[in-house]
């Protein structure tokens, strides 16, 4: 018996806890953008009859002003933020990506350049830039979209250049070059597996910052319009009725953005510890 | 040399000050907004000659070039142009939300920066222990968790199921603004700050705690120990001057954040100060304002960043050093 318990912690290492984890946290987080997206409208429809109803069996969430369940409304809520979140970090990545690489490559004014650019867009605060930035294109789905995607490339452009820089000025690198090695060789089969981790865990810890900014933007009435469910509409709804004692109005969805957005974290955290190699078979 | 390297710093931001104030005066002029349409209103009775005569006047048909030079030449002499919300210059305006926005950003960001810097060394100190796991989770749910559900959440409990405290504004409704004491401007405060504070303190905490696991596993502590210095006298003498520095300059550079998250705070809580302001100002097509408040945040953020640069340079006897 006691042979078998020592087997089974061998067996189950850091590695395969960490993957089951990821994969549990990644089951939740895909099931409901699915079940937003493949959702009845009528789940959340107006129910006039049923106003303001509290947590019970049938309404989990409770129901809004309208008589709208708020647990429908919260997923497809979310999963409306979730689309918005990750378009935006994807856009924002790929901005990085060649920014970062761009400026690690070519150096000299480029790499000035890009430092500039990355010291001018941090020179505002993030949601002063947000507001701007939806206000010009218009506000709506489309001008937190767009802000958001545009904002988010600073932090992972300076993670990418110095992780290009780094790999750039190794002795394996330089030693691949002296041996007649072209610049695109060196780049496939060196540069771009060792920044390749480190831009998709930058990547996968974007996804947070974008939902969460969505979310602000869309509170402060710059974002999702008011008609689309959205954590940051029902939260800003909420908030009217907030003096009345509707706490679950904003509770419960507020909760369900932070357990995303946690969740979000924590898979990016521990692919980091995974990928590398001194913390990966703790 | 010394002297030179503030210089520099100075011009550098300064530069980047008016690279700022230029892209969000693109990013404004570039809106599909009309001035005009929000300075009359959409249903006005004005010819459409008169509007042309206004529209020559304010030079919107001038191009961009020209606009932001005369922007700019009126900027540097402090006017910021008209709001179009408040009818009253927007540099008064921006005086007169910034003194309420500064305490609530002054106070919460002391609260956290002091409280969190002593509840960081304390989970570092018994690292591992029920309390470090439990605050450690805590601030972990707290960096995570929107500001503006945070300010309900305060809401729901203080002042609606509690009722201890008032649900927002920045004093009793219905008090003549000559009325108002000290203690008013207080007991409005308390909530907002709070806030503020739990959404800037997980930052800190995490950071001091981080940075104390670190330098309690050097050799010098290791050293320290060998000597037989008991762990009072190890945080004293060796562990407090090497983090309180890193945590004061991370304190000042997360003015971004601070400015951000007071935004939000005061949106829900109705609270007068710069952040309803810029809500104000984007949702009414406010344009002189908007910006006007963009270049403000951007002047906030600089300082921040400023000080914080001064500071480890003044500070860090191996910068010091690097520099004579």
């Amino acid at each position: 018996m006691e042979k078998k318990n020592i087997k089974l912690k061998e067996v189950i290492n850091r590695r395969t806890l960490v993957t089951i984890f990821v994969a549990l946290a990644l089951v939740y987080l895909v099931g409901i953008f699915l079940w937003g997206i493949f959702m009845d409208p009528s789940a959340y429809a107006v129910h006039y009859e049923n106003k303001f109803i509290s947590p019970c069996a049938e309404h989990p969430f409770g129901t809004d002003f309208m008589g709208r369940d708020m647990f429908a409304r919260s997923i497809k809520g979310l999963s409306n933020s979730l689309i918005v979140g990750v378009l935006a970090a994807v856009v924002s990545s790929i901005v990085a990506l060649i920014l970062g690489i761009a400026s690690a490559v070519f150096g000299g004014w480029v790499d000035r350049f890009v430092n500039w650019c990355v010291d001018l867009c941090m020179g505002l605060p993030h949601i002063v830039l947000l507001i701007l930035i939806s206000f010009m294109v218009g506000k709506g789905t489309k001008g937190v979209t767009i802000a958001v995607a545009l904002t988010h490339w600073p932090a992972l452009t300076r993670i990418v250049r110095a992780e290009v820089m780094q790999v750039r000025s190794s002795q394996y690198v330089q030693a691949a070059y002296k041996m007649g090695r072209s610049r695109l060789q060196v780049a496939v089969t060196h540069i771009i597996p060792h920044v390749l981790p480190a831009y998709l865990i930058g990547l996968i810890l974007l996804f947070p910052h974008a939902i969460m900014h969505e979310a602000s933007i869309t509170f402060l009435g710059f974002g999702l319009p008011a008609e689309m469910p959205a954590i940051g509409v029902i939260l800003s709804e909420a908030m009217k009725h907030i003096t009345t004692g509707k706490w679950w109005l904003a509770v419960y969805p507020g909760l369900m953005l932070l357990v995303a957005v946690i969740l979000f974290d924590v898979i990016g955290e521990n692919l980091k510890k995974l990928w590398n190699p001194d913390s990966g078979n703790e | 040399m010394k002297r030179k390297n503030i210089l520099f710093e100075l011009l550098r931001m300064i530069f980047l000050l008016i690279a700022v104030s230029l892209v969000a005066f693109i990013l404004i002029t570039k809106a599909p907004i009309d001035p005009l349409v929000s300075y009359i209103g959409t249903n006005s009775t004005l010819s459409q000659e008169a509007k042309e005569e206004i529209a020559d006047y304010w030079g919107l048909n001038d191009p961009l070039p020209q606009r932001f030079a005369t922007w700019a030449k009126n900027a540097l002499h402090g006017d910021l142009g008209t709001s179009i919300t408040y009818k009253r210059p927007v540099s008064q305006i921006i005086a007169e939300r910034f003194s309420y926005s500064i305490w609530l950003m002054l106070l919460a960001w002391l609260f956290s920066g002091v409280l969190g810097f002593i509840i960081g060394i304390l989970c570092g100190l018994y690292q591992g222990s029920v309390f470090d796991r439990l605050v450690k989770l805590f601030c972990l749910a707290l960096k995570s968790a929107p500001t503006f559900w945070l300010g309900l959440l305060v809401v729901t409990l203080f002042s609606v199921q509690l009722g201890w405290f008032p649900i927002g504004m920045a004093a009793p409704m219905g008090k003549l603004a000559s009325e108002v004491t000290l203690g008013d401007r207080i007991y409005h405060l308390v909530l907002p700050v709070l806030t503020l504070t739990l959404v800037s303190i997980s930052e800190v905490v995490l950071y001091t705690r981080q940075k104390l696991v670190e330098i309690m596993h050097s050799d010098f502590i290791l050293y320290a120990r060998t000597r037989g210095e008991n762990r009072r006298q190890l945080v004293v003498r060796h562990v407090l001057r090497n983090i309180a520095l890193p945590a004061i300059t991370v304190q000042f550079s997360s003015f971004s954040e601070l400015f951000g998250g007071m935004a939000l705070a005061e949106n829900v809580f109705a609270y007068p100060g710069i952040g309803t302001a810029t809500t104000a100002a984007a949702l009414n097509a406010d344009v002189p304002l908007l910006l006007g408040i963009a270049i403000f945040s951007a002047l906030f953020v600089f300082t921040g960043n400023l000080i914080a640069n001064l500071l480890y340079g003044i500070f860090d006897p191996r910068m010091r050093e690097a520099r004579r």
